[in-house]
């Protein structure tokens, strides 16, 4: 068994741990912070390359064999996730260099206990440790929302609704695992799929109600329509770098239902009713999404509601839950994670440059550097899905995927139309920041600062160059979701003829 | 007991629910907090109420589930943790809000 699987886990909570206790030396912090999280995506591309093949990686927590002890699990998903959070993390965390953060001792212990939150959700294979990353994740996000400066009003109420929101949400995501454990017996996820599979059919309705729970939860945290309002005040007056990073966290949602969704309840079930319910929410998400960047009145939160809209594309793709449909949301997720992350940074870039005025969709000075209209540009262009760069790709593959599907028509309409809004929102934001000025501002900002917020933009036109060996581990992803079987004996092994009814 | 123990975690989440819904935090924290009396209570009967057994394997044939103990264990300690934070969260928006209202309404 190889203990790479847990590095990720591990090394964030003893790298943040250290950096507390050398909480009056913020030098020493930011020096930790950067080799912790460079360390880190080192190993993500171990076990991407591990992963790559199609082998699972099984770590068994104290050596207690599954389903009684805890599981960290490394496969295709598991591996793409925690490489992708550590991709963003690292370049967030260089553009927080470049700023005020770079001072702060606890941005940057939270910054790590974050990273432990996100890969431990990712990596683990027991719902109920699932539950306790998430509350790890929070709970460091919670603080991260407030580190900073510039907060005030606007800052404190949006985080304490946006805390107050996930406390219910734990709530629910209790009542979920109460009621799948009264049922099954188990909470390993591995073992579960076996048991959902042979439920009695009197105890398929409370399964089924635990599933609809489970949903509700993950649509909580992925911000889909109704539970997204808490989204766009929580992203958009955070600080950049911690809005960076926060792209990734709806998307720990949209993993949970993937993993969930494919491995425990599949389609076949009652319990996976709880997918009808995807397309529809999905398709009314991406549609206020768009409406929702229309009316934005500052670039951050025009962003916001274009993380709203990739999260319903993202889930639009998962829901028609077949292998072309999964690939095409696995390739739009490594797009719109960087892609919006890049953007929280290149508007923290305009707002700095313009100084009072910020990044409201107002008049005022015009920022000095012409190279930040061009990574607006880059970025605006990337978002709204135009050729050449990714989010072309990206949408392409899921309206491709929905061709043949009841909900086709509705999607088409749904996505191109909203897509049309984004791009007709950011053209209107980018004419108002960049050519309906009053003279140029004398902030400069500094160039470092702006190759840090290029380089997660840099992946849009990567994830073109190299579109075939993507969209192919993305389809072999797909394939191994689809198939729950190898993971469920990689997980079990020997004691499957055991423990199966 | 089943019964009992029903109406009790359903009184809770009721209580809950309605001071969650209110519009001053700390009627919203204590809401917080007897939701999550409610969800402990109810975690905890995932494994079947049962009465004076081990409450780990032992001698006896039967034994009470050990899981939901721990889960409950589990969710306690985060709760705590949570509305330990939640309550520093409401003094601060007391202060930057002007009012202890959700919205931060003046006064």
């Amino acid at each position: 068994m190889s203990h790479l699987i847990i590095a990720p886990v591990i090394l964030p909570l003893v790298a943040g741990a250290i950096i507390l206790l050398l909480y009056r030396r913020p030098g020493a912090g930011l020096a930790i912070n950067l080799a912790a999280t460079m360390a880190l995506f080192g190993i993500s591309i171990a076990l991407l390359g591990g992963a790559a093949s199609g082998a699972y990686g099984v770590y068994a927590l104290g050596d207690w064999p599954a389903p009684y002890g805890i599981v960290l699990v490394q496969d295709r998903l598991s591996a793409l996730m925690v490489a992708l959070t550590a991709a963003l993390a690292l370049s967030a965390l260089l553009y927080a260099t470049s700023g005020a953060l770079r001072r702060d001792g606890h941005f940057h212990a939270l910054f790590q206990f974050q990273l432990f939150g996100l890969n431990g959700a990712f990596l683990t294979g027991d719902l109920f440790n699932l539950f306790v990353f998430f509350e790890v994740l929070l709970i460091a996000s919670y603080g991260l929302l407030l580190c900073g400066e510039g907060g005030g009003r606007d800052r404190t109420r949006a985080a304490l609704h946006y805390v107050v929101l996930n406390l219910a949400g734990s709530a629910v995501f209790l009542v979920a695992l109460g009621i799948i454990y009264s049922v099954t017996g188990t909470l390993n996820m591995a073992d579960l799929a076996v048991k959902v599979a042979n439920v009695r059919s009197e105890d398929a309705g409370l399964l089924g109600s635990g599933s609809l729970l489970l949903l509700v939860v993950f649509a909580l945290k992925a911000a889909l329509l109704p539970l997204h309002f808490w989204l766009p005040a929580a992203y958009s007056h955070a600080a950049a770098p911690v809005a960076a990073l926060f792209a990734v966290m709806t998307k720990v949602g949209v993993y949970a239902i993937l993993r969930v969704y494919t491995l425990i309840f599949g389609t076949t079930s009652v319990a996976g009713a709880a997918l009808d319910w995807l397309l529809p929410l999905a398709i009314l998400t991406i549609v206020l999404a768009g409406l929702g960047a229309l009316a934005a009145t500052s670039l951050r939160r025009l962003v916001s509601y274009l993380v709203i809209l990739s999260v319903g594309t993202l889930l639009a793709g998962v829901s028609l839950f077949n292998a072309a449909g999964l690939a095409a949301a696995l390739y739009y997720l490594l797009h719109t994670t960087l892609v919006t992350g890049a953007l929280y940074l290149v508007a923290d870039l305009i707002a700095r440059s313009r100084g009072g005025v910020g990044d409201d969709l107002a008049s005022g000075p015009a920022p000095a550097r012409a190279s930040l209209g061009m990574l607006f540009m880059l970025g605006a262009v990337a978002i709204a899905g135009l050729p050449p760069l990714s989010g072309f790709l990206g949408k392409l593959l899921v309206l491709e995927a929905a061709i043949g599907h009841a909900g086709m028509a509705w999607l088409w309409a749904g996505l191109l139309g909203s897509s049309l809004l984004a791009i007709i929102a950011l053209s209107r934001a980018g004419s108002s920041l960049f050519w309906h000025t009053s003279g140029e501002s004398k902030i400069r900002v500094r160039p470092a600062a702006l190759v840090y917020a290029a380089l997660p933009l840099a992946a849009s036109p990567l994830l073109v160059v190299f579109a075939e060996p993507v969209s192919d581990y993305a389809s072999a992803t797909a394939a191994q979701l689809l198939a729950p079987e190898g993971y469920i004996l990689a997980v079990l092994g020997s004691s499957l003829g055991a423990i199966a009814p | 007991m089943n019964a009992l123990f029903a109406i009790a975690i359903a009184i809770l989440t009721a209580c809950g629910v309605y001071l969650l819904l209110r519009a001053r935090t700390y009627p919203v924290v204590l809401g917080l907090t007897l939701l999550s009396y409610g969800v402990n209570l109810f975690l905890f009967a995932s494994g079947g109420l049962t009465q004076a057994r081990a409450p780990v394997l032992g001698t006896q044939v039967t034994y009470a589930d050990p899981l939901p103990q721990a889960l409950v264990l589990t969710a306690i300690v985060i709760g705590f943790g949570m509305t330990a934070f939640l309550l520093i969260l409401s003094l601060l928006a007391r202060r930057d809000l002007g009012s202890d209202h959700v919205d931060g309404g003046r006064e």
